[in-house]
């Protein structure tokens, strides 16, 4: 069956700016910031889950806030800031909140650690009310099929206590 | 997804004239376009970006308006000060929607324009007349657990998913456009329209008309306001029942009431008949059941979805004795 209009768009130039370095591309417009950053660019730390919104596995920040990159054409991002979990850590020295992960078990198989990480570590900038019921929420966007989530939670709280 | 021209805009001007291309689509925060597009839902000749196009900024006009642009990310919206202290059932709408990042996206046009989690929508296998007009609605007879009993018609069910829109419609809010008959202002109860036969046509947006921003009017009392939404799980889930109100209370009688009722119409839904109830009478327990009696008289239940009736009953009864308990 066929029922496409073409097969193929045109490719756009794109200039990621991931984790500090600058990084051109030409891609098809079809393709996601989520789908650059792990087949073009090889950073597979950012998870793809569910594709749809859905899940939160594919967090990163643009601009310094969290954002899904599975609904974030690459395109679009062109020449704004991106943050993975790869520009996290200070070379081998982890960001408090990966360390506070590890102390606190906040995962199991890891699939949604990435997710969960950036969305913790963006937390730490908007307003949030103090307590554990107030990081549920505020964490809602990052589903975890394996339950860590006393674990998250702990963790989230340790660093914003400056308990890290 | 099917390929499409790719153009980013940085003005009004430009924007109006790349969505002159037929099929075009704007493309904001991404959440609902992109999505859909993956579906094949959605398939635009071209997809036109106007994150650039400087519609970002909620001012404060000198009646006392507050105008929120186009481009303003929800997360924004719901924080800013002229909201969250004027309009406390706004904010409390935005955040009791999707998640931190989808509200860090999503913009105040973008969720005008949302289209509904009815499932069959989602699927090209299905029939469904809003995506394909003509082949029938697979709602009906189907699993219809979260469609609407209100504004529904014999073509289509499908439930307005926003909540932002319900707290819209209970103040009164204006949609101002552009197009290329200059810029109109609608106001936001004529800005969804009813499925009747028509259900693929949702708003009242012409063809590349663009969202420039929307006007919340002077409402003093609405700083008496809550949102009250009822769903699946705590958080991350669209409302099986949501209710705004405002009331403007005096003496222990309702001077004024704003009622609108949201995830069990197929758009926001002002509820004049309940707020005609509840003006000029004593605040009660007893008045709010009435009017929510009011508020769903008209309400059709499907096979999965009465359950809705009383739900809305109860979340509306709940909103208005926490919006009377405010001080
Ligand atoms: C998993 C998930 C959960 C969600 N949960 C909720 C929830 O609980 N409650 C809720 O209310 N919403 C929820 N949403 C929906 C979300 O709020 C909307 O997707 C969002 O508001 C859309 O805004 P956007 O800027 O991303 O729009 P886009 O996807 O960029 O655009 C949507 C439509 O609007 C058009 N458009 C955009 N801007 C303009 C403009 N200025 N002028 C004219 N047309 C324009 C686009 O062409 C497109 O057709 C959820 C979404 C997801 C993916
Ligand atoms: S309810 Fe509306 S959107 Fe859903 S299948 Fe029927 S026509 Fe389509
Ligand atoms: S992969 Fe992006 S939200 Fe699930
Ligand atoms: S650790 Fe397995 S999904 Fe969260």
């Amino acid at each position: 069956m066929t029922h496409m209009r073409s097969t193929s768009s045109v490719l756009v130039d794109v200039e990621l700016l991931v984790n500090g370095r600058r990084l051109p591309l030409a891609l098809d417009p079809r393709v996601t910031l989520l789908d650059a950053l792990r087949e073009h660019l090889g950073l597979t730390g950012t998870k793809k889950g569910c594709d749809h919104g859905q899940c939160g596995a594919c967090t990163v920040h643009l601009d310094g806030r969290r954002i899904l990159s599975c609904l974030t054409l690459a395109a679009s991002a062109s020449g704004r800031e991106i943050t993975t979990i790869e520009g996290l850590a200070d070379g081998d020295r982890l960001h408090p909140m990966q360390q506070a992960f590890i102390d606190h078990d906040g995962f199991q198989c890891g699939y949604c650690t990435s997710g969960q990480i950036m969305s913790a570590v963006a937390l730490l900038d908007e307003p949030c009310g103090p307590g554990e019921a107030d990081v549920r929420e505020c964490m809602s966007g990052n589903i975890c099929r394996c339950g860590a989530y006393p674990g998250i939670v702990a963790a989230v709280q340790a660093v914003r206590q400056g308990r890290g | 997804m099917q390929p499409f021209a790719f153009i980013t805009v940085t003005g009004e001007q430009a924007a109006r004239q790349a969505a002159a291309y037929p099929d075009a689509r704007y493309l904001a925060g991404g959440t609902t376009l992109i999505d859909l597009m993956k579906l094949n839902v959605e398939r635009p000749s071209t997809v036109v970006d106007i994150n650039a196009v400087p519609l970002a900024a909620i001012s404060e006009l000198p009646d006392g308006t507050v105008r929120v642009g186009a481009m303003v990310r929800n997360s924004d919206m719901a924080h800013h000060p002229l909201v969250r202290d004027r309009y406390p059932l706004i904010s409390q709408a935005i955040l009791a929607g999707a998640s931190g990042q989808i509200r860090n996206m999503a913009t105040t046009a973008g969720n005008l324009l949302q289209r509904t989690r009815c499932y069959y929508f989602r699927d090209t296998t299905m029939r469904c007349n809003k995506r394909e007009p003509g082949t029938g609605c697979a709602a009906i007879d189907g699993y219809n657990r979260i469609h609407a009993v209100l504004g529904t018609s014999e073509h289509c069910i499908a439930t307005h998913p926003s909540d932002l829109c319900v707290a819209l419609a209970a103040v009164d809010a204006t949609v101002r456009v552009v197009g290329s008959k200059g810029a109109r202002a609608v106001p936001f109860g004529e800005f969804h329209v009813l499925p009747d036969e028509r259900p693929e046509r949702e708003t009242a947006l012409e063809p590349g008309e663009l969202i420039v921003a929307v006007d919340l009017p002077p409402l003093p009392f609405a700083r008496r306001s809550v949102y009250v939404k009822v769903r699946d799980r705590a958080s991350y889930a669209f409302a099986l029942a949501s209710a705004a109100v405002a009331l403007d209370l005096s003496g222990g009688v309702i001077r004024q009431a704003r009622v609108a009722l949201g995830g069990i119409a197929t758009r926001p839904w002002r509820a004049h008949e309940a707020e005609l109830l509840l003006e000029g009478r004593e605040a009660s327990v007893e008045m709010y059941r009435q009017a929510a009696d009011a508020a769903l008289a008209a309400a059709i239940p499907r096979r999965h979805n009465a359950f809705k009736i009383e739900l809305a009953r109860r979340t509306l009864v709940r909103a208005l004795s926490r919006a009377e308990a405010l001080s």
